[in-house]
């Protein structure tokens, strides 16, 4: 795809983020939409382009009172708004539409109106995972990280610095659910939830939403912000069975969609000022840097824990507090893309100063799925 | 009131002979007969080279602990925490989820890469699920 093509033109959460009780799924997707509509200073009869998962795009282009040509349904988990990204990207280089409208929302805390989520008994993972005591992605998601610690020569002591070096940038932002520092002993002295993690090693669960706003980069600039360019992006799946991955060392994954990202993109390591890493559990981000390529993933634990990054540090990443600290809806991917926008515009609550380029990597499911959006604020 | 029961596994056209092995005490997988590629979950084709020549096989029984948690919270239904879900990797290759048994479910116990091997739970008359011990001797 063409460098810096397409840009983002609008970008919002909803209006409040955390315990959302007096509001629907699909009236978070409806708010989130309309608060990065106004942020693009456009009308709902200027989309012509929609995308969303979990909840289908004719529910959200119905309730909108939107009439699209061009609909993306993706729904590979918290990455899908990554994928969004990459295609809405693609379609409208390609002149399916002009200006496309991608919304999460999610009641993950108060379950109103929140579409059930069941393993059919006859599925595979019914068949070969459910009766072994898989019980939601706490006890999943984590099944690989022991491996990875041993192959890698990874401490347990590293993985909670994940934790404690994100609560101290959610502490930087006023929207964030957890804002208390904490420290190595506070993480491993928490809550047991699956050995080897505990509650501090575990995404938030929250309600909330955000939508994007995306369209030509000849048009971005007669709009109201400043555009935020699509440098490269990156896509892959794996497998829904987290039992099947190919290997625990490395997502399969995060290894195609990453690279892709940073082929297209025609930057390397060294250029990129902000990074994003979908932590659903504190291991991600480990598998993160190395499956990106920043760092062999033997290097990755000491990495963060030595503070490269934290606010000042060499590779400031997760700058809102992330999926541990931030917020957790269900589908962190949007959040992310939301706070890799604000930082390209240079005005999110703890601004990476004079960033130009920011990596956005998402995983959906189990490290089923990944994707990799690269924006630019430079044309 | 019943105790809630674990998730009971429902087989489907391609995946019987696996259910249909375990009742009988046998671990079953399939290997390819053009590439030899032993794979598993069963489906009737190879996913390595999409031959639909491949034949059912009765695997060792012999593993070794690929990785695990200790589940604490939520438990699943059926289930009494902490309990190990674990991964395992077969002699022939193949990895898959279970439980290890005959074990304290402790890091100290589970340790990565010991020694497993097959045993078998009824469940009811339909269903028998392969879980793994520590290997004797």
């Amino acid at each position: 795809m063409r460098r810096n093509a397409v840009a983002v033109v609008g970008a919002a959460e909803t209006t409040e983020l955390g315990v959302i009780p007096n509001m629907s799924q699909l009236q978070l997707h409806a708010d989130a939409a309309l608060n990065a509509i106004a942020d693009a200073g456009l009308k709902l009869s200027d989309i012509d382009g929609i995308a969303t998962a979990v909840e289908t795009p004719q529910q959200i282009a119905h309730y909108l009172g939107i009439t699209p040509t061009w609909v993306d349904g993706t729904s590979v988990g918290g990455c899908s708004f990554m994928l969004h990204v990459r295609h809405a990207a693609a379609a409208i280089e390609a002149g399916l539409c002009k200006t496309v409208l991608i919304t999460h929302a999610e009641s993950g805390k108060s379950m109103i109106g929140k579409l059930p989520r069941s393993i059919p008994a006859d599925s595979l993972q019914g068949q070969f995972e459910a009766p072994f005591g898989v019980y939601g992605p706490p006890s999943m998601f984590p099944i690989p990280v022991l491996r990875y610690m041993k192959t890698h020569g990874i401490t347990h002591e590293q993985i909670a610095s994940v934790a404690v070096v994100q609560r101290e940038w959610a502490a930087k932002n006023p929207r964030a659910t957890m804002k208390a520092p904490i420290s190595v002993e506070d993480v491993l002295n928490s809550k047991m939830i699956a050995y080897p993690f505990r509650i501090l090693q575990c995404c938030l669960v929250t309600d909330g939403g955000g939508a994007l706003i995306l369209t030509s980069a000849d048009r971005a600039k007669d709009f109201p912000n400043k555009p935020v360019y699509i440098l490269g992006t990156g896509e892959s799946v794996e497998t829904p069975m987290v039992s099947q991955m190919k290997t625990f060392d490395s997502s399969r994954a995060f290894t195609v969609a990453g690279p892709t990202a940073f082929r297209e993109a025609g930057i390397a390591h060294k250029d990129v000022d902000h990074l994003m890493i979908y932590d659903a559990f504190a291991h991600l981000p480990l598998y993160g840097l190395g499956d990106l390529g920043f760092m062999p993933h033997e290097e990755t634990g000491k990495f963060i824990a030595d503070g490269n990054t934290r606010a000042g540090g060499k590779l400031p990443m997760n700058t809102n507090g992330g999926g541990l600290s931030y917020m957790h809806s269900g589908m962190y991917g949007m959040y992310a893309l939301q706070e890799s926008v604000r930082q390209m515009r240079g005005i999110a609550p703890a601004q990476v100063p004079g960033a130009k380029i920011s990596v956005c990597h998402g995983v959906g499911g189990m490290f089923a799925a990944s994707g990799t959006v690269i924006f630019t604020n430079e044309k | 009131m019943a105790e809630p029961a674990r998730a009971r596994p429902k087989p489907t056209p391609e995946t019987q002979h696996f259910w249909d092995g375990t009742q009988t005490g046998e671990l079953r997988l399939q290997r390819c007969d053009e590439c030899a590629n032993v794979y598993f979950p069963p489906r009737p084709f190879c996913p390595s080279c999409a031959s639909r020549k491949v034949s059912i096989f009765k695997a060792s029984g012999k593993a070794t602990l690929y990785s695990y948690v200790i589940n604490h919270r939520p438990a699943a239904p059926g289930f009494t925490p902490p309990y190990a879900i674990a991964v395992v990797e077969l002699e022939e290759g193949p990895r898959m989820m279970s439980n290890i048994i005959d074990c304290p479910q402790t890091p100290e116990a589970l340790e990565l890469d010991m020694k497993l091997e097959v045993a078998f739970e009824k469940l009811d008359d339909k269903i028998t699920l392969p879980q793994f011990r520590p290997a004797k001797g």
